[in-house]
Formats: C-alpha cells, structure tokens, sequence
C-alpha cells in the first residue's frame, strides 16, 4: 500500500483513548509515528485503523515519580534531551536521544513509541533495561508498572493485554555512585540504525562494583541484559576483562546491516573499552 | 565580466520555493499511473502470463512485449535489451509486463494479479568464469568488450625487471542515487503523434530510442525539471519512456511511470563492479615506475548498455597520472544474469583510479618510501606521453597536489569522536590518519567523439530577449546558469536578459548527450560560437558594427533572428579507435584529494574530519557552482569509500533497496571540505574551462584507503571499506 484510507480514532482524552483502545484493539496506536508512517508507505504494515494518541495532554511532560521521574508516553526525544532533570537522572538516555534518527525525527518521535515498536534496534532500549527503568501501562482495567526487563517476551512481542496503552516510562532515582555510559554502533551519523548498541549502569561503591547492568541492542530477536558478564562483575573492582564473557550472553546473527562476527567483536570491544575507562577513572580519582 | 562570477543559479529560486514542476507534480485530465511487472528470476523461460480472473480489470490496462508497435528493443549501442521480456528473462527485475490504471495502489494491486509462468534456469552469476561460458547471455562469448591499450614493451621489461610488485584489487556496486527516482510521462497527442516528458539526461537518447520501438518518429521529448542523474538518468529513461508509451498509446490516455525508490533501487543500472589485477616493474633506487600490466575485468550485467565504453575509459585511466615508458593495459567487460550496470559519474574511472592509487601505496610500503615521495616521484609533467602515445601539455599534477598539501597545512579541526552523539565519549579509541591521492580525467568524450558527434546549439533574438536552445539538460550541475552567462558575456547584455528555452527536442537541436563532464566544456563552447554568429547576422542584417544593444534598436524587422552553430573540430586531434593509439582525450583534468580521517580501532568506523581538494578546472565560469559540483563529488567519493554497498541476495537482486539500509553519507558524516581551484585554460574550452563533472568521484576512496592504513596500519585493497572489513584488516594487521 502506497497511501491508507484506514479511519483515525481521535480521542480527546485517555479516558476515551483506553475505551477507543478496548473497542478496537485492532487499531493502530500513533503517537509521533516515526515508525508507523514508513511501515504503511513500505506495505509492511496496514492496520484497519489507527488510534491517534497525540492530542492527550495526560501523556504529555515529565513529573517527579517518588525520588525518580516519570516520563510521559508522548515525551519526544528533544524534549527529553533539553530537559534538566532527565539530563541529571539519565545522562546515557540523553546520549542515545541524540542518536535518534536526525533531528527532524529527535523532534517528532516518542520515547514510548521506540518502546512500543520494539524493534531489536530501538535506540533508547538498551539504556533503559540498564536504568531498571518501568514501563507503565493503563487500561479500562486499571494502570500497571512492568519492568523493562520483563516487557518483551519475543520479537516484536510485548507483554501488553490488547487493550492495554503504554503510558509513560518511569525512571528510578539516580545514585550517587552510579556511572551510566551509552554507545551506539550505526551505519553513519544520522539516520542509522543500529549494528551494536551497549547501555550500561555501574555501582561502585569502596572501590568495588555493587550493582551492575549491561544491555545490548541489536544483538538478539530484541534488547537484552548480558547477565553473565553483570554476575563477573559485581562483587569487585572493575574488570575490563569481564568484557570477554559477552559471548555467553549474545548470540548476534547476520543481516543486511552486519554481521554476526562484527557484532561479537564490536560488543566486546565497546564494553571493553568502557570498563576500562571506567577502571582508569577510578584508579586515578582514588589517589 | 560575468564569466567567473557566482551569479544565481537560474533554477535555484523555483526550487527552493517549492515552484518546481517534477514529472510527478503535473497530472494532466486522465491521466493513467503505470506499475511495472518484474521478474523475480535472475534467468527463467516465460511460459505464459495470464491475467487473475477474479481481478477487476475494468480501468486497467496492461502491456506485454505483444503490445509493443514497433521493435521490442531499447536503441542503444546494440540491439541486445528488449522493451519487455519476450519468453525468456535474464536478470532479476527484468520489465516483463506493465499496467496502468487510475491511481497508483490500483496499478499496484494489478501488478500482483498479472501471473507470469517460469520455469526458473541456471543463472550466470561470476563473471570471473563469463567469457567464454558455455551459458550464452551476449553473443557467442558473453564478451560486451575487450581493449588492449599498449605502449612499449611492457612483458619484456617486467620479465627483465628484480622489482615486480603485485596487486588485486576488487570494487563493488555503487548507486547513483539521485534525489528523484526515475520517472517520465507518456502524452497521446491530437495529432497521432506522442510526447514524452519526464526525468532525464539525454533528450535525444529517448527519440532514438522510442522511434524503433514506436515504429515511428513522431513524437517529442521534453526534460522536466530533473532532481539530479551522476549518469543514472544517462541510458535507463530510454526504457521507462518506452513503458510509458506503450501504455499510453494501448490505453488512449497519458500514462505517468514513477518509479518507488524500492524498485528504482532493485531495476535500474548502477556503477559496474571490477576485480583489477597490477603488475608493476620499478626501480628501486630511483623510485621510478619501469613498466606496468593491468588486467581489469568488468561486470557490465546481463545487457550491453554502455558498457564497452566504461571499458574503454577505464583501460584509458588505469595508471593513473603516473609516467611509466612500457604499458600494457587489458580490459574486459563480461555479461551476467545480473541487473545491467551503466553510467555513472566517472564513467570506469574511480574504479581503476581506486586500483592504481592503491598500488602506488603498495609499491610505496614494498620500497620503503613514503606515499608522497613516491607519487612526486613518478607524477606526469609536461611532455610525458601517456598509455594510448598522447603527448602531454598544461599538465596540472604537480600544481595541484603542492597546492592542496599547502591547503591541508592549515589546522585540522578537533577530532569529532568524543562529541559524537552515542560515540562512546572518552572511552572510545581513536587514531588520527592522512592520506593523499590524485586524479587525471580525460574531459569530454574519447578521441575524436566530438568531430563525430558534431554537438549543436541554437541562438535566437526573440523581441529584446535572447534564448538559448540547447538538448543539454540541467540535472543540478547548472547548465542552465551557465549557457546565459556566456551568451551574455559574448554579447554584452545583462545576463537576465538570456534564458534556455525549454529542452523540448520539437524545438532544441541536438547538443549530445548530457554526460561525460562535456556540458561546459564541450556544448558550452558551441554556444559561445552561436553567440559570436548571432552578433555577426545582426551585424550582417542591419549592416552596421557595434555594440549588441545599438545593433538591435536599428533592427527593422521584428521576426526572430535565429542562428545555429556546430562543433567545429580544430583541435587536431589523432585518434585511432582500432588501436587505441592517439590523443584519447582533448584534454585533462587533474586533482589531488588529501583527506583526514579518525579511524575507531574498537568499531572499524571511518570517521571525516576534513577533506582537502585542489582541482584544475581550466577555469571556473561559476565558481559557487564549480566548488559545489566539486564537493558534491568528493562526498559521493567518500560515500563509494566506506558505506555505500549494494547486498544482492541469490538471484542477483538488491537486499538493501531503500535508503534506510543502503548507506550514503549524511550532512553530519561529510567532513569539513575546503576546495582550492588551479585554473590551467584549455585553448579548445569556453574561456579555457575544462569538464569538472566527474573527477572530483575519482580518487577519495583511495585517499581514505591510505589515511586509513596510515592511521592503523589496516591495508584495505576492496571497495566499501565497511567498518567490518575495517576491523577484520586491524585485526590481521
């Protein structure tokens, strides 16, 4: 399909949106729709309907959620990069922010969206299983929190109920001896998709590593934790070696865009080098 | 003086309003959309093609090669490429049948009703094992061409020679990528007759063509605002203008054929790929190049297109801008059940000039010497006589390249890595390289071309305006800026007063092709004559000297006063065709490319930081226009370089056909660019210009290649450098 005659629900408010939503679970939900248009124009994608979420106030801005924040599920990635407390709570979302397409989509494009699309190169996916971030849900049912780590359970597959609407992201609190780091490996600077994506999260508190995320992207049928080289490294001083574990944890394939091999290769490489950027900083900041 | 001035560019304000009328943006009443039917087989028998009866055919309408009025064949070097497939196909997105119907989602739910039988066949897929194969794709040995080009005695001098250094090379497919996929309208008119209007280079290209397939030559071609060609929009218009006609003509309507960027990607012709074997005798104390053999093999595709005459600039350039006394240069062009390859900016010439630059590099590190000093050692001057017996004069080489080295002293803007967004900042490894490559580009077309083709320009007084009729389209490079400048200049008006008639072949005469960085050059100079004959006929009518503007107040007669001029051929160029021996170009164009680079040792990833040029360009009648082409070049080069890579699956066809995943550089990947021009007037140019089209494409691959090794010691002889055969080159080195 070159064009879509599909119908457009246009709620006023999620009260209608989550009705319009258990009426017609069917119905495509857009919100900057960065992703939907190219799959329509491509004829990948041709829903019966769409449901515009863009017009609801409730899903718009970023509000204090206890000690952490949460983001509401229309906030675009330039309003997330501007914004000071998402900059002082999730530096490495900013970073992978800035990676999104190019401006033009950075201005249009949702965090939530990049959630809900779930594609195994989603920018921002990494940093958030890193960040132990939730994804909050609403219904006619009622609202829900699932953790990152738990929201995807196939390719392309969430663990949403049909009527479900993802409505914000919620970040935890920073801690004081956190490091964030997000690197993206793409195909040129703008408007790439991604080979290799790493979002990590390390605590370390009297010199040794107490908590420990490491998340990659593009490497499996949709963002994974490398729990392998998280256990190495929890319980002492960081060791860029760990990085070689990796293998145990991502089994990367070949596509279009790469190779199994380069991905491998390249999500030691990059974690690697972060540890042990992260090792320097402390060996030079403890004397 | 106008000439050498930046005027505004005459196509620019419409442009950039929005005003500009692309094929796409003119519907007039009826008019039909086409869809074209393609083979999903890189070589299958067709045993029917049924329509599905349970479709509403109704408002469509569909062609097969039955449909066809005249010749099913697409005019061009031979008669090998049908219009439509007739029984067999031979690459994968072959046209086998169209369809046209009210809005474009109803032509493309035809398409996937119109059931084409194969019977899938063993396709040719190497072209390694081509020439020769007992699998008949062209002729009787698949052969598209074969030149030899030799001077001196170059086996014997090899065989006698201690130093003999060897190299392969091996580049890809490269898309042209013009902005604006393929796209032409077919207009039934009143009279019988049949207008074409659409995207494309070369007017005159599609009249020869459509006059077989039509079966007659009444018909017009009229070039609508084109959103650039790099010689994509050379050839290929040909056969979307015959689709359209066909549909036109069976369906009584104007039928509009706009190709999606997934099938423009998948269908039409890109740069040939060429495994290039060097062979190269030097000496080791003086560093001089003693003799060289190269052996280059093309893949031109499953149709002969152009391809002899890419082969042909390749085997002309395939040293590079370097003296060596005995050559022998040997190239080959072979078929393949593959999508044919066509014209491309460089036309053969970034591709050998890849090969060559590289070898220096290796003959360089095989010697101990710097790149540089080698290059400097060897680089043409004055008097050197080339491959093909041409003996040189004005060469440039050493001019640009001291120029650009002076350029590149400057300083280096701050490595971009850490900045980068998701760049990984200061845990990212990175490691800084230079390197430096030069070109020479024979401008115009090869031999005595020109004598043969005898380019045409019209100049007319109409009231107190002057056109221009020309069939040299503007494709972006600014053609129709610049033929107004001269004719304004030679005349000594305003040039607001000068305009280009529209590129209408009822009205135009043939120029020539749009191509071979011949436009200014070439077709500008006819110009220049048609100007200087206008000034002449006012004189003679109204019997008087003087200035242009005092000559027409005196004029009597109000009918337009309209002259012709020809190419005129008096360079005294010797050429022989047969041999290959002679001047093989009117003159040359010469650059130097210096380019910096930070290569990620962690990811293989290239990244720009600057890229210096210095170009001859004999002289810069618009030198906004003339920097812009050079740089707009240098980016396609560093595109060809590092990311642009077509994927084909099995059948030949291209994965990768849309512009998420085939990778040409963005605004934030292009380097910081400074673009220094020598001016070296060539005599047989207007105002001494000198074609600049192409040579910009032709030697920043091979400088990236050096900066890379420079920087990392990874040696990459293979066109794209992706970061994963960056990295698996670190990791070997």
């Amino acid at each position: 399909m070159i064009t879509s005659h599909a119908p457009v629900h246009c709620p006023a408010d999620l009260a209608e949106a989550l009705a319009l939503r258990a009426a017609h679970p069917e119905a495509m939900p857009l919100a900057g729709g960065t992703d939907v248009m190219v799959f329509v124009e491509s004829g990948t994608l041709s829903p019966p309907a769409f449901l515009n979420l863009w017009g609801l106030a409730e899903l718009r801005g970023v509000q204090a959620d206890g000690d952490g924040l949460r983001l509401g599920a229309l906030c675009t990635y330039t309003e997330l990069e501007a914004d000071a407390r998402v900059q002082a709570t999730a530096p490495a979302l900013v970073e992978a922010a800035r990676t999104v397409g190019a401006k033009q989509i950075q201005n249009r494009g949702t965090l939530a969206g990049n959630v809900a699309n779930a594609s195994p190169a989603g920018d921002s996916l990494p940093v958030l299983l890193a960040l132990d971030a939730e994804v909050e849900v609403a219904s006619v049912r009622g609202t829900r929190r699932i953790p990152m780590d738990a929201l995807y359970t196939g390719y392309r597959k969430l663990a949403l109920a049909p009527d479900e609407l993802i409505t914000a992201i919620c970040l935890p609190a920073r801690h004081p001896a956190d490091v964030q780091y997000y690197r993206k490996v793409g195909t040129r600077l703008a408007q790439a998709i991604s080979k290799v994506m790493l979002g990590g999260r390390l605590r370390i508190e009297g010199g040794v590593v107490t908590e420990a995320r490491v998340a990659f992207g593009s490497v499996a049928a949709f963002p994974v934790r490398a729990r392998t080289v998280e256990a190495a490294l929890v319980g002492r001083p960081v060791d860029a070696a760990a990085a070689d574990l990796v293998g145990a944890d991502i089994k990367p394939i070949d596509d279009i865009r790469s190779t199994a091999t380069y991905r491998l290769e390249v999500a030691r490489r990059i974690l690697q080098g972060w540890l042990a950027a992260v090792a320097a900083e402390g060996a030079s900041s403890s004397r | 003086m106008l000439i050498g001035q930046d005027l505004i560019r005459a196509d620019g304000p419409a442009k950039v309003t929005g005003q500009a009328r692309y094929v796409d943006d003119v519907r007039p009443d009826g008019c039909l959309y086409g869809f074209t039917v393609r083979s999903p087989w890189a070589h299958a028998r067709i045993d029917g093609i049924e329509l599905d009866p349970d479709f509403d055919w109704t408002d469509i309408t569909v062609c097969t090669a039955a449909d066809i009025p005249g010749e099913n064949v697409v005019a061009l070097m031979t008669d090998d490429q049908p219009v439509l497939a007739d029984g067999v196909v031979r690459h994968v997105a072959e046209p086998v049948a169209l369809v046209a119907g009210p809005d474009r989602d109803r032509a493309l739910a035809a398409s996937h009703h119109v059931r084409v039988a194969y019977t899938p066949l063993t396709p040719l897929m190497d072209p390694e094992v081509s020439a020769g194969n007992a699998h008949r794709i062209f002729r009787d040995d698949n052969v598209y061409s074969r030149i030899t080009v030799e001077h001196g005695e170059a086996e014997r001098v090899l065989a006698e020679t201690d130093t003999v250094i060897t190299g392969t090379y091996r580049v890809g497919l490269q898309e042209q990528l013009y902005i604006e996929p393929q796209g032409m309208m077919a207009i039934p008119r009143a009279d019988g007759g049949v207008t074409l209007f659409g995207s494309m280079q070369c007017p005159y290209y599609i009249v020869k063509a459509l006059k077989r397939v039509l079966g007659h030559d009444d018909l017009n071609v009229v070039q609508a605002v084109t959103g650039g060609g790099f010689g994509g929009k050379e050839e290929y218009p040909s056969i979307v203008a015959a689709h359209a006609a066909v549909l036109a003509l069976k369906a009584g309507r104007p039928v509009k054929l706009i190709y999606r960027r997934d099938d423009d990607l998948r269908a039409t012709t890109k740069r040939h790929p060429a495994i290039m074997h060097y062979r190269v005798a030097v000496d080791r104390a003086t560093g001089k190049l003693q003799a060289a053999h190269v052996k280059l093999l093309f893949d031109g595709g499953a149709y002969n297109t152009l391809s002899p005459v890419v082969n042909s600039r390749a085997v002309l350039h395939a040293l590079g801008p370097y003296a060596c006394p005995h050559v022998k240069v040997e190239g080959l062009m072979v078929a393949t059940n593959t999508p044919p390859n066509g014209a491309f900016r460089g036309f053969g010439a970034p591709q050998v000039m890849f090969a060559a630059e590289r070898h220096m590099d290796r003959i360089a590190r095989e010697l101990g010497r710097s790149p540089l000093e080698l290059r400097r050692l060897n680089l043409y001057q004055d008097g050197d006589v080339t491959p093909s017996g041409q003996r040189l004069v004005d060469v440039g080489a050493t001019q640009v390249l001291e120029l650009a080295l002076k350029e590149a002293e400057a300083g280096l803007p701050a490595s971009g890595v850490p900045d980068r967004a998701g760049g990984g900042g200061a845990a990212a490894r990175v490691a800084p390289g230079r390197g430096v490559a030069i070109a020479w580009h024979g401008c115009g077309f090869t031999g005595n071309g020109e004598a043969a083709l005898k380019g045409q320009a019209d100049v007319a007084i109409e009231g107190d305006r002057v056109v221009i009729y020309t069939a040299s389209t503007d494709i972006g490079q600014g053609t129709d800026t610049i033929f107004p400048a001269i004719v304004a200049e030679v005349l000594g008006i305003s040039v607001d007063r000068v305009a280009n008639a529209d590129h209408d072949t009822a009205t135009v005469p043939d120029s020539g092709p749009t191509v071979a960085s011949r436009t200014a050059m070439v077709v500008g100079g006819v110009v220049k004559q048609a100007a200087e004959k206008l000034l002449a006929a006012l004189q003679a009518e109204v019997g008087a000297e003087g200035a242009f503007d005092d000559l027409l107040a005196q004029r009597k007669s109000a009918a337009p006063l309209r002259v012709r001029a020809q190419y005129r051929d008096d360079l005294g160029l010797v050429w022989d065709p047969a041999t290959y021996r002679g001047d093989a170009y009117p003159t040359y164009g010469w650059a130097c490319v210096i380019v910096d680079v930070d290569v990620d040792l962690d990811t293989g990833e290239v990244l720009y930081r600057r890229l210096v040029s210095a170009t001859d360009v004999g002289k810069a009648l618009n030198p906004v226009l003339c920097t812009g082409q050079l740089e707009g070049g240098a980016l396609q080069g560093l595109g060809y370089a590092t990311c642009e890579e077509v994927v084909l699956d099995d059948q030949g066809g291209m994965r990768n056909n849309r512009l998420t995943n085939y990778i040409i550089p963005t605004a934030l990947d292009a380097p910081e660019m400074v673009t220094a021009l020598v001016e070296i007037p060539f005599s047989g140019g207007p105002f001494g210009a000198k074609g600049i089209g192409e040579i910009p494409h032709d030697v920043p691959a091979a400088a990236v290649a050096q900066a890379i090794e420079a920087a990392c010691g990874a040696v990459l002889d293979r066109l794209p450098m992706t970061p994963e055969r960056v990295l698996a080159a670190l990791q070997e080195s």
